[in-house]
């Protein structure tokens, strides 16, 4: 392996792949091949080398460290919401608008159905084209997306439907028009409704809990995580510009920022590690969606004997203890 | 920025802004505010309280809570104790029980000398506990802001601060408990992003910096050419995001009036207030 830091998940896989032409070539050989001998030579090379990159895979996804984990999180294919909704809920709607002022692509939401029973879906999607991405903004919410959220956590409310968030952003966006709009107020608001809701809401972190723009509709009765999703108060890169003044320590500050799904469930910030696949939700992402619906169904099932203040207290009481202090 | 220059040995100081000199013991007079250009340079949390609470009002609380270190985050422990030795404090706000103007308030300030005013466990759970002395206690809340948002060092620590606090907010509001916040220079970030937002009142003094991402990471994010009073209280007020901007000079009698205007209603249920002539009950 390059002993450079990865930057990208491709970069970090590479060895991945390549194992993977190598499969590819000797297939299209063996293919071609008249010779019995010869034939069954290649065909045990393939499953010689399919063995070495099944291991290989294997693992590289059970030692991930915090940085890989950063670059898994933001793999570009990686299952956004979108793809989790498709496959875990029936029959979504989406609703759009926040009646205020615009129109936000970054964070989406709708009632659909889980099991039959509807619920009200609201996340962050990202997008993968070029003019999607532009369209999602990246994945960086403005004022609108939190105002629409907090319009579709009102109906949940008013219909009785548990609320269900899914959280995959870099951060809220932090550019002139969001902040002259007042993206800060937008974040605090959509907090504050998700605490005096009284129907249960579980929200799970799929890809990319990036600060206040994750915790802006992470307020929840439950929160779970992707086993390597991430969740962060800042960016890395952010956390070490600021720091160290090296943007490029990313890597360290991830480290140190303790950004994993199993040091943010050993502080007890999060109630539950939804497990991925072997190789992580991208290689196979109709598994990853048939964990996140069982998951779904217990905590909504374990939430379910809660009467609306029940819920709305045991909201409150999650919250109230995290933090860690010492007395002098 | 915002730190006067000294010369000499203490008995002038230079206002940051307009580079006037001044007499030290007439700037600390002024509230530290430049008589010439109205600049407000930052102002300790101890300082605060004077000006603010009656004489002698004060009651400081949970003054025993510090931080701990639980990421093992690297030179965070240096970092706090020449912050401890710095400013006197354990951490970056003080709260307590004081009175204005005769009325009782839950309060909370920020100094900013403590690492940026940043807010770690034990901030978070100071502002949550001042919230909640305003429900027990049945008095309004005020807390003064002076941050740069979440301690970076205490990681999702932090985030979850913003969480708590909000809460706690959810609860005054649900019982009609009023909650006032004030911006100082600079409020900014998770704290703004949180707790700061949803208070039922928001005041700022003028020209301070209030916005949710520094600056440079406004840049980052491509926000090349930003208005002169990008981010400052004027900018928010514009905006709409603030109710008032009021001089220091003038903010203890404002807070005063609000108190009275919002928080009338409590006056019966506070027990064992001897100023309550309402609600009196023995």
């Amino acid at each position: 392996m390059a002993n450079a830091v990865p930057r990208t998940l491709d970069e970090w896989e590479k060895p991945l792949r390549d194992l993977e032409d190598g499969i590819t070539k000797l297939k299209a050989v063996a293919v071609k091949e008249k010779d019995d001998s010869r034939a069954a030579d290649l065909k045990y090379r393939i499953q010689e080398l399919q063995r070495r990159h099944d291991n290989y895979l294997e693992v590289m996804y059970s030692q991930l460290g915090p940085w890989e984990k950063v670059l898994v999180a933001r793999a570009p294919n990686r299952p956004y919401m979108l793809d989790y909704v498709n496959q875990v809920f029936e029959g979504f709607v989406e609703l759009q608008g926040d009646r205020r002022y615009g129109q936000d692509h970054a964070i989406i939401g709708g009632p659909a159905k889980l099991n039959g029973s509807p619920v009200m879906v609201v996340g962050h999607q990202k997008g993968r084209t070029i003019q999607e991405r532009q369209l999602r903004n990246f994945g960086y919410a403005r004022p609108e997306g939190y105002r629409k959220a907090i319009r579709l956590f009102e109906l949940a409310q008013r219909f009785s439907m548990p609320v269900v968030t899914l959280v995959d952003t870099p951060g809220a966006d932090a550019g002139l028009e969001a902040e002259s709009r007042g993206i800060s107020e937008a974040i605090a608001a959509s907090m504050l409704k998700m605490f005096s809701l009284t129907v249960p809401i579980i929200s799970v972190i799929i890809g990319e809990g990036g600060s206040g723009g994750a915790i802006g509709i992470a307020i929840a009765n439950r929160v779970l995580m992707f086993e390597h999703s991430i969740y962060s108060v800042i960016a890395p890169e952010g956390c070490a510009a600021i720091l160290w003044r090296k943007p490029e320590m990313g890597p360290q500050a991830a480290e140190a920022l303790k950004v994993t799904a199993e040091s943010v469930l050993s502080f007890q910030l999060i109630d539950q590690i939804i497990p991925e696949p072997t190789g992580g939700a991208h290689r196979d992402p109709a598994s990853a969606a048939q964990s996140l619906k069982v998951s779904l169904l217990s905590n909504l099932a374990e939430l379910s004997s809660l009467s609306g203040p029940e819920l709305l207290n045991d909201r409150a009481n999650r919250f109230r203890n995290l933090g860690v202090m010492a007395i002098h | 920025m915002s730190k006067p220059g000294k010369l000499g040995e203490g008995a002038f100081i230079q206002c940051a802004k307009c580079k006037k000199i001044h007499f030290a013991n007439e700037f600390e007079e002024n509230l530290r505010v430049c008589s010439s250009c109205g600049w407000h340079h930052r102002i300790s949390a101890q300082r605060r309280i004077e000006i603010t609470c009656d004489a002698n009002s004060f009651e400081e609380l949970d003054q025993d809570l510090k931080s701990g270190n639980p990421l093992d985050f690297p030179d965070y422990d240096e970092k706090r104790v020449g912050a401890e030795d710095k400013t006197g404090l354990l951490d970056s706000i003080v709260t307590g029980i004081g009175r204005i103007d005769g009325n009782r308030v839950s309060l909370a300030v920020a100094d900013f000398s403590f690492m940026g005013g940043s807010m770690g466990s034990v901030a978070g759970e100071k502002v949550t506990r001042t919230l909640e002395r305003g429900l027990e206690k049945k008095c309004p809340a005020i807390v003064f802001c002076a941050t740069g948002g979440a301690r970076m060092q205490e990681g999702l620590l932090s985030l979850m601060q913003m969480a708590k606090t909000t809460s706690a907010a959810e609860r005054c509001n649900r019982a009609s408990i009023p909650y006032i916040c004030v911006f100082t220079d600079p409020t900014m970030a998770g704290v703004l992003a949180s707790y700061a937002s949803v208070a039922d009142v928001i005041l700022a003094e003028p020209k301070s910096m209030v916005g949710f991402a520094g600056l440079r990471v406004s840049k980052q994010a491509g926000v090349s050419k930003v208005p002169d009073d990008f981010q400052s209280a004027e900018f928010a007020y514009n905006h709409g995001m603030i109710d008032k901007i009021v001089e220091r000079k003038d903010l203890k009698s404002t807070l005063s009036q609000l108190v009275q205007l919002l928080g009338g209603h409590l006056l019966e249920q506070q027990e064992g207030d001897k100023l309550t002539t309402r609600g009196a009950k023995k």
